[in-house]
């Protein structure tokens, strides 16, 4: 069927008019508006811009025009459907993200639920202490030296300057094994000690590690316990170096308030030695002076012992019991929970410390 | 060493105003220890005052007698007081603590109803007012001691500033008020006066008092003694030495014992004193006879060793030379001729001897730690001084002195030793000046010949006067110098690899715990080891803390048992531990090491010598588990530990220090303590390393655990070092996944049939993962099927369907081939 070749008939063309088509884009507008979802939407889209929609008809009546007015009713026509349809695109893309929004509203959940269904472990705070405090001295260029705790006597006493007749190799003190020249090491010194008889100055090192003394337990005594033990052994090393040291210690350990003060003692392995107390501003009983450890100037008998030549070299030695440490640094007030094993004192700590 | 202020005043002119602060800071920065000081006077407060007892009223029907008083306190009424005690009576003076005051140990006092009467304050005892532990009554001061009202302090004692220090083994000197004093006159450039200055002593006569033989001079350098006679055997001690003893310690005994322990006090001189009507013959000192007896004064028959210096006379053994008195020689009431000893005595033999025989008698902490040689003469005139002044009777001119005492060395020392020691520029007159301070004669200049004063035997290396000028000069003027930085080479690969290990468990749920390495004997058998097993060999403590573990473990999981079982008795269900920790191998040759000396380093072949015979000591790791692995929640039900979990956590660590899944196997093994059926062996490279699984049941019932408990055990030491890993090309092109399900024999294990597909598959082959494990009777009861699901990439294109095919094909050929594996439903 054509219409080409019809006549004119204005009857036939009513739906041209622009004010035919000015109200059926308003009345797609004002539908698609009202449709309150996606699926209304959809079943109004057919009836604004469908085949049978007044737009559409509307272009078909454009055949029975005269040529000169079909430009003219075409461009019409054409804005006429791209304001239906841009009506519909935005009503469309306001639903849609209302759904969305909705959809979001259906999915919250309780994120408060918890989760925990793989639980946690946790390391042991004396070994994170060690690796932390082990770690500051790596950073300084000292080796972290170890040493057997079953140990030869002749490194864990003798050549350390404490005789046959010091009173701390004593049965009271030590630990002895039915093997002879053995003892339970009572410090982590003999790790220097072997540290020494293996290299030359210069020597930075640090021991940590596990030392026995029978005493019985209890809250400030453990028969086994932790040390970090410091060597350094160089030319031209003085006590002021070893003061440095601590004082360093001290501050990377406890913050910039830390430092030490130092009491006048007595150690078979070194001289000058000292005692050191460090000002500890967290305590928590208030900011105090804190008893930390021993230190001193390696004995030149020492070094004698070793194999190092006492006139050429000298060296400083510290060291501080690491139980002691996280009791006052941390707040235990029993040395027991450390020994214990309480899955509830160790998982307080997490990984670090 | 403890004694009191006012003592040492006499010697030393401390400031007046001397706060207890300040006291503790100079005996500290001498290098003494501060025990305590206490100033008596404060340890009461409020009104102490000195009553007489008015009225005294029996009250009855309590469970213990109780009296109600009136006193008179020095105020308008007397004072009511609800008492007691009974040891006094009407008219006597007590010391009465008012109301509002308070007794040592914070025991607050008020006014109070009690035994139906009130009680406005208490009468108190020594014990009350912390003088001495005498409970037995209240004290009752002498008649005219002081006035009612009057502060009772001084009347009672509680006057003095009590000061007890420790001093360190090489300072015996300081265990005396002469050294005491000495040290606190630096700290306050305060006068000193030597109390060895105070008398001068007649030298050694012609005649002798006694006949006396010194067989080893080495043991007994040299051996004073005089002689008095006649005195009074009922004269007491003075009151003020009485009193001074008893604030150091020491328990009044009789004028002559307390005159030795007075003066061993103040000069630091042990002295002894016989009676010499029980001597019988001249006295030989010697070192004793092995088996020699000799009864001491506390009473105990002792068996001398060799080793031992022993005092003698015709009847044997009479004394334990130096450290304690035997009964038969020794002074005793009723003794009236007195034979007083000053020796001095070998420093090493009295710690040995004392050790020994368990005697740490207050001579013998002063002889091992070292006594001044020169003041034998000077105490033996102080005693017989004292003694004749109180005592009465006669000394005796003559003096007795053998003396073998080798004077101290001259040390040579380079004035510039401290400055370069301790970094601080001491010049040399400040170093010698400090010195002499300490009783040095310094001469010479370069360099000085410095020789100590005869009280320093400890000073002995130029390194000794090092630290004497840098003790006096002060260790807190010291600067604060960081020594420069050397090139360390940080932490080694070991300690790395166990960081990594706890911390790579710690985050897979594991708790570390540190146990103590003792061991029962019992836990070999608890654990089921065979008769033969390795295990069973373990070190032996010769002086354990409990008998009941004498043994260094051989193994980590005793004590990790036993861990694990103290926080189930806390309540804890659910647990996963783990230990890192060292196990005590023995070797087993038991042959001592080599004697090596100080003076040198012992050569290397001592040195390997040695180190031959110590026990080699693994690091090992140790997990244990229990409960649920994974808790029961909102989420669904829990899942139990198990077996498998013992073995994931041994490949968790394993990863962890650097060994590739490709490098460790798992095969089914038989080892106790493990289920004979759910033990694993994990091998790296071929080479076990440890074990893991499912717990033997009865080694979960010997050690009382949940059944089912399981465990893991690996030597960290034996693992390989994680090599330099290289890299492995990613490709970009897709994957071909294929799944296949093979039946296989039930016997077969799942690690067997994996290996077999992925050495049939062959390069292609990305990765397989098992997803089904079924077993039923349609297979067949001794059958089983596992489902793979095959990832197939090729490096450089992407893979086609046939050659995807081909490459399944052969993985499963190959399992067919090995243990006759069919496709299911094949």
């Amino acid at each position: 069927m054509s219409y080409r070749n019809d006549p004119y008939d204005p009857k036939q063309a009513a739906l041209l008019d622009p004010a035919a088509l000015e109200a059926a884009v308003d009345e797609a507008r004002k539908a698609f508006d009202a449709a309150s979802d996606l699926d209304e939407l959809a079943t109004l889209k057919s009836a604004h811009l469908g085949d049978r929609a007044p737009v559409s008809l509307a272009r078909r009546e454009i055949g029975s025009l005269p040529p000169a007015a079909k430009s003219d009713a075409g461009k019409r026509v054409n804005l006429a459907r791209q304001s239906v349809q841009g009506a519909y695109d935005s009503r469309l893309a306001e639903l849609e993200i209302e759904r969305a929004a909705r959809v979001l509203v259906t999915e919250r959940v309780d994120v408060t639920l918890p989760w925990d269904r793989r639980p946690r472990g946790a390391r042991h705070p004396l070994t994170t202490l060690m690796e932390h405090m082990g770690d500051l001295f790596a950073g300084m260029g000292y080796d972290i030296v170890e040493g057997p705790e079953l140990e030869l006597e002749w490194a864990n006493f003798d050549a350390l300057n404490i005789g046959p007749d010091n009173a701390v190799r004593g049965s009271m003190d030590t630990f002895y094994v039915d093997l002879p020249g053995l003892v339970m090491r009572t410090h982590t010194s003999p790790g220097q000690v072997r540290t020494m008889l293996t290299r030359q100055p210069p020597i930075y090192v640090v021991s940590p590690g596990r030392a026995y003394r029978s005493d019985e337990l209890d809250a400030t005594h453990s028969p086994v316990f932790h040390q970090l033990e410091g060597l350094v052994v160089d030319e031209g090393i003085t006590m002021a170096h070893l003061r440095g040291t601590l004082d360093h210690f001290a501050k990377a350990m406890f913050g910039p308030d830390a430092r030490t003060r130092w009491r006048p003692h007595y150690f078979p392995f070194t001289e000058p030695s000292a005692e050191f107390d460090v000002w500890f501003a967290q305590h928590r009983d208030g900011p105090r002076w804190v008893e930390w450890g021993g230190c001193g100037m390696v004995n030149p008998r020492v070094l004698v012992a070793c194999g190092i030549d006492p006139d050429r070299y000298s060296g400083f030695a510290f060291g501080m019991g690491v139980e002691r440490t996280l009791m006052f640094r941390n707040g235990v007030s029993d040395m027991r929970d450390m020994v214990e094993g309480d899955v509830r004192f160790t998982a307080n700590f997490g990984m670090e410390v | 060493m403890k004694t009191s202020l006012s003592w040492l005043r006499e010697f030393v002119e401390l400031p007046a105003d001397l706060t207890a602060q300040q006291l503790d800071d100079a005996l500290t920065n001498a290098g003494m220890e501060v025990e305590s000081i206490v100033d008596q006077a404060a340890t009461v407060q409020g009104d102490l005052v000195v009553g007489r007892v008015l009225t005294i009223e029996e009250l009855t029907g309590f469970k213990k007698p109780i009296r109600f008083t009136t006193v008179d306190v020095g105020r308008a009424e007397p004072q009511e007081i609800v008492c007691g005690a009974r040891n006094f009576s009407e008219g006597d003076l007590v010391a009465v603590i008012l109301p509002g005051g308070e007794l040592p140990g914070g025991f607050k006092i008020g006014a109070r109803k009690t035994y139906g009467r009130n009680s406005h304050g208490m009468i108190c005892s020594a014990a009350e007012l912390g003088l001495s532990g005498d409970h037995s009554g209240i004290i009752v001061l002498p008649p005219g001691a002081a006035e009612p009202g009057a502060d009772a302090r001084p009347v009672v004692g509680l006057s003095e500033v009590l000061v007890e220090v420790e001093i360190t083994p090489d300072r015996g000197y300081e265990m005396s008020l002469r050294g005491l004093a000495r040290e606190l006159s630096y700290a306050f450039d305060a006068a000193y006066t030597d109390p060895a200055t105070l008398v001068t002593a007649p030298g050694p006569t012609d005649g002798i008092p006694y006949e006396v033989e010194i067989e080893d001079t080495v043991g007994c350098d040299r051996f004073s003694a005089r002689v008095v006679r006649g005195i009074d055997p009922d004269a007491q001690s003075p009151e003020w030495m009485q009193k001074r003893l008893i604030a150091s310690g020491i328990r009044a005994i009789s004028l002559p014992v307390d005159i030795t322990n007075y003066l061993m006090l103040e000069l630091g001189q042990p002295m002894h004193v016989f009676d010499l009507d029980r001597l019988s013959g001249g006295l030989v000192v010697r070192r004793a006879r092995p088996g020699e007896k000799l009864t001491t004064l506390d009473g105990v028959a002792r068996v001398l060793d060799a080793e031992d210096m022993v005092i003698c006379d015709d009847t044997g053994p009479i004394s334990l030379a130096a450290v304690m008195g035997g009964e038969t020689s020794e002074w005793q009431p009723g003794t009236v001729d007195v034979l007083l000893e000053a020796a001095h005595w070998d420093p090493v033999m009295v710690g040995r001897t004392a050790r020994r025989h368990k005697l740490f008698s207050e001579a013998a902490k002063r002889w091992e730690r070292g006594v001044d040689p020169q003041l034998t003469l000077v105490a033996l005139e102080r005693a017989v001084q004292i003694l004749t002044e109180h005592a009465g009777g006669t000394a005796d001119d003559k003096v007795l002195d053998i003396d073998h005492v080798v004077a101290p060395a001259t040390i040579a020392l380079d004035p510039a030793l401290p400055a370069r020691s301790i970094g601080l520029a001491y010049d040399a007159d400040q170093v010698a000046a400090l010195l002499s301070r300490v009783g040095c004669t310094v001469t010479g200049a370069a360099p000085f010949e410095v020789t100590p004063p005869s009280w320093r035997p400890d000073l002995l290396a130029p390194i000794d006067l090092v630290e004497e000028v840098a003790r006096l000069g002060g260790y807190n003027d010291i600067p604060s110098l960081l020594p420069p930085a050397r090139g360390g080479s940080g932490v080694t690969p070991q300690q790395r690899r166990r960081r990594s290990v706890g911390r790579a468990l710690a985050e897979n749920g594991y708790v570390e715990v540190l146990s103590y390495p003792f061991v029962a004997p019992s836990a070999a058998d608890q654990l089921g080891y065979p008769a033969d097993d390795p295990r069973r060999s373990a070190v032996r403590l010769t002086n354990p803390l409990s008998e009941q573990e004498p043994l260094l473990r051989t193994s980590l999981l005793p004590t990790l048992l036993g861990t694990l079982k103290r926080n189930l008795g806390r309540g804890h269900r659910d647990l996963a531990l783990f230990e890192t920790g060292t196990v005590f191998l023995p070797r087993l040759a038991e042959t001592a090491p080599p004697v090596m000396g100080v003076d040198r380093r012992p050569s290397e072949a001592e040195w390997t010598a040695a180190n031959s015979i110590v026990p080699a000591q693994p690091w090992h790791l140790a997990v244990t588990l229990t409960g649920d692995a994974e808790p029961a929640g909102w989420w669904g039900p829990g899942r139990a530990a198990s077996w498998a979990d013992a073995v994931e956590a041994a490949r968790i660590a394993l990863s962890a220090a650097g060994v590739t899944a490709d490098r460790v196997t798992v095969g089914a093994d038989e080892l106790a303590p493990w289920h004979p059926g759910r033990c694993a062996a994990i091998s790296v490279d071929g080479v076990v390393v440890g074990h893991a699984g499912e717990l033997h049941p009865a080694v979960v019932s010997a050690y009382e655990l949940p059944k089912r408990t399981c465990a893991a055990e690996l030597d960290l030491d034996a693992l390989p070092l994680p090599p330099v890993t290289q890299a492995k090309r990613i490709s970009s092109f897709p994957p071909a996944l294929i799944d296949v399900a093979l039946v296989v024999d039930r016997s077969t294990s799942a690690a067997v049939v994996e290996a077999a597909l992925a050495d049939g598959a062959g390069e292609l082959l990305e990765s397989l993962s098992l997803f089904d494990l079924y077993e039923s009777d349609q297979l067949g009861a001794d059958k089983k099927s596992l489902a793979y699901k095959l990832t197939f990439r090729a490096p450089d294109r992407t893979l086609t369907t046939e050659e995807t095919l081909a490459a399944r094909d052969a993985a499963v050929a190959a399992a067919a081939a090995r243990f006759g594996a069919t496709l299911r439903g094949a």
